[in-house]
Formats: structure tokens, sequence, C-alpha cells
């Protein structure tokens, strides 16, 4: 079982790496500022292709459709973006961290 | 990011080498940093090296700043490992828990009907005898041990070597009747109280486990038990 687990850490990056071969846009969100609790540590990350696809994690589930959307954005023109995400925020009610942290999750693209 | 990079970070965790990623994270612009290699285009002065040295040392990935830059300094340490001495029925399913859990799993039993690629499947398998097995295996600070045969030929010499091992986690299979009896003869080779207390056994958190498949989650939920003391208590209620 020394087959790297769907999801996890090694598979975000092998996954995003595979995808870039097949000739597939790839973007790759990671947690750097986490403040207050927050459900996934700095240097969480999350790989995202163009049609959406996407693995692993940034969040217990709360924000990552926001993520994958500033992704088509980052893939679409090359500039990686900070996106910041709080209970306290604007968003908050469309899309927050239920669990009362905020966390700043910085997109870029693999080119 | 390269794509020249990301190759760069998955070759270094395919030959099982830490190492970090620095990206600044105004520019974009990235360099991969593992022992004796580099790849990417980021500039790292002195300041920022000390910086992702001592990130290295912690093991954690961190948000830096650097002559008013902000650098993002991610650190990828290797899987820990975990030696099963023994190739029963609840060695397949810790083989199976442990792996998801993200351990990088060696089943060790010389009885080759046992330890055999069909019954563990995608597993690391060595058929010597366990201490031999276990000195080439390399035990170091993020190496588990866990004697699972039942037989004190197989399990105790893994146990020895394990205690003079820097293992963070040791653990043995058998009552305490069992343990208090290998506890006895292992004093007799020259072990200390204070070595054999390093044993957790019976293995496992005590959490009324029945089935093979219970006890190999109470054996990994010991394991993560030992691995972060100092994240323990983190958002629980505290227990007066």
């Amino acid at each position: 079982m020394n087959d790297i687990v769907p999801g996890s850490d090694d598979d975000v990056l092998s996954t995003a790496a595979k995808w870039k071969d097949e000739g597939r846009e790839v973007a790759l969100a990671t947690v750097v500022t986490t403040w207050g609790s927050s459900p996934r540590p700095v240097g969480s990350q999350l790989a995202v292709d163009g049609d959406g696809n996407f693995s692993g994690s940034v969040s217990a589930g709360c924000v990552e459709s926001a993520v994958v959307e500033a992704a088509a954005e980052v893939i679409a023109n090359g500039a990686p973006k900070l996106l910041e995400f709080g209970i306290g925020d604007d968003q908050a009610w469309e899309v927050g961290l239920s669990c009362g942290g905020n966390i700043e999750i910085y997109v870029e693209k693999i080119e | 990011m390269k794509a020249d990079t990301l190759r760069a970070v998955l070759e270094a965790r395919e030959a099982k080498r830490e190492c970090a990623l620095v990206t600044d994270l105004e520019s974009g612009a990235e360099m991969m940093v593992a022992q004796g290699k580099a790849e990417g285009a980021l500039e790292i002065g002195d300041g920022l090296k000390a910086e992702v040295d001592a990130a290295l040392a912690k093991g954690e990935s961190r948000l830096v700043e650097d002559d008013g830059r902000r650098v993002f300094i991610k650190v990828l340490v290797p899987r820990h490992r975990l030696a099963i001495i023994g190739a029963g029925h609840i060695s397949q399913y810790l083989t199976t828990i442990a792996g998801v859990a993200g351990f990088d799993v060696t089943v060790i039993d010389p009885r080759t009907l046992y330890a055999s690629p069909q019954r563990f499947p995608g597993a690391t398998i060595n058929h010597d005898w366990p201490d031999e097995a276990l000195d080439a295996f390399g035990l170091d600070r993020g190496s588990a041990v866990v004697a699972l045969s039942h037989d004190p030929k197989l399990d105790e010499p893994a146990l020895a070597t394990a205690l003079r091992s820097d293992a963070f986690y040791v653990g043995a299979l058998g009552s305490r009747k069992t343990q208090a009896l290998r506890r006895e003869r292992m004093k007799g080779e020259g072990f200390t109280d204070a070595d054999l207390d390093r044993i957790h056994g019976p293995v496992g958190l005590d959490i009324g486990a029945l089935s093979p498949a219970e006890i190999a989650v109470s054996i990994v939920a010991e394991m993560i038990d030992v691995l972060r003391p100092e994240k323990k208590g983190y958002g629980k209620k505290q227990s007066a």
C-alpha cells in the first residue's frame, strides 16, 4: 500500500504534473497563511485543471469552489493571485470558513 | 510555477529527500532547494537562505518577509516509515490503514508464505530475519516499528534493534502477561526498565478494538498520538 493515496499531498503535486504532461492547463493553490482555527495547515495544496477538476484541499470543503473559480482566471491570464477568505469578510455569507478562521491562498499557473 | 521546478520537487520526493519550494508571492518566481540540488529562477540571498534552512530544520512550511517581499517556503519532508514485523491478519490491515494515513510501509517476515505479494499487494516486503531487515531499513527518528508476529523468535530481535535506535514509536502485540514475560527476558539481555518502557504493549490505543481491522486502527491512532505531542489538545475541551 505504498501507492500514492488519492488526495494526499504527494498526490496533489504528481496529479498536477500528470495533467500538465497530458497537455492540460493546470493551476496550483497553496494555503500560505492561517489565523485562528483553520481546517488545513499552511502548505496544504489543491491542483485544478482547465475544466475545473480538482485534487487535494485547502479547507474542509468550504472555499474549494471559489478557489477553482479563481484558478480558471489564473489559467486564462497567467498572473498569480492571492485570495483571502474569512468569516469576517464581505463574501462570508456566500463563501467563508464556518470555523471562524482566516486563510490566504496563493493561486499560480503551472507554465 | 515552471513545470521543470515541479518535476524537480517530485524527483526529490521520489528519492525520499526533503526539499523546500520557495516562491516570491509578488513576482511568482520560485526555486526548489534540496540537498545538493536547486532548480528555478528565484534568487535566494543569505537572509532568505537562513529562513529556508530554519523552515527545513523545523519541517514546517511558512510565509516570511524578505527585503519587503512576501516569500512562501513550502517544506516537503519524506513520509514517516513503518516497519511491521510479522505478516499475519492484523499486519494486512495495518499495511493498508497506515498506508492511507501517509506512512511508507515495509512488511518483514522470513515466512514467504505469509509475506507474499498476494497478501500484501503494493507493499515493500523483506524476507530477511527481522534484526537484519531492520538494519537494512535504517531506523531513524522518522521511523516506527510494530512487532505483530506474536512469536518471540521474530519479535524480540526486532524490538531489541528498535530499542537501540531513535525510532519514534515501538509497539508490540501481546497480552499484559506476554509483555511481562518479554520484559523479563529482555532485561536479561541488558535492557533497562527505561529502555523497555519505550515499548507500547499491549499495542494500540485502548479503544476496545476487537477485529484485526479495528486493532490496526488503534495502532495507527497510537502512532499519531506520539508523533506530535505539541499539537495535542488543540481545539479540544480539556478534561479536568
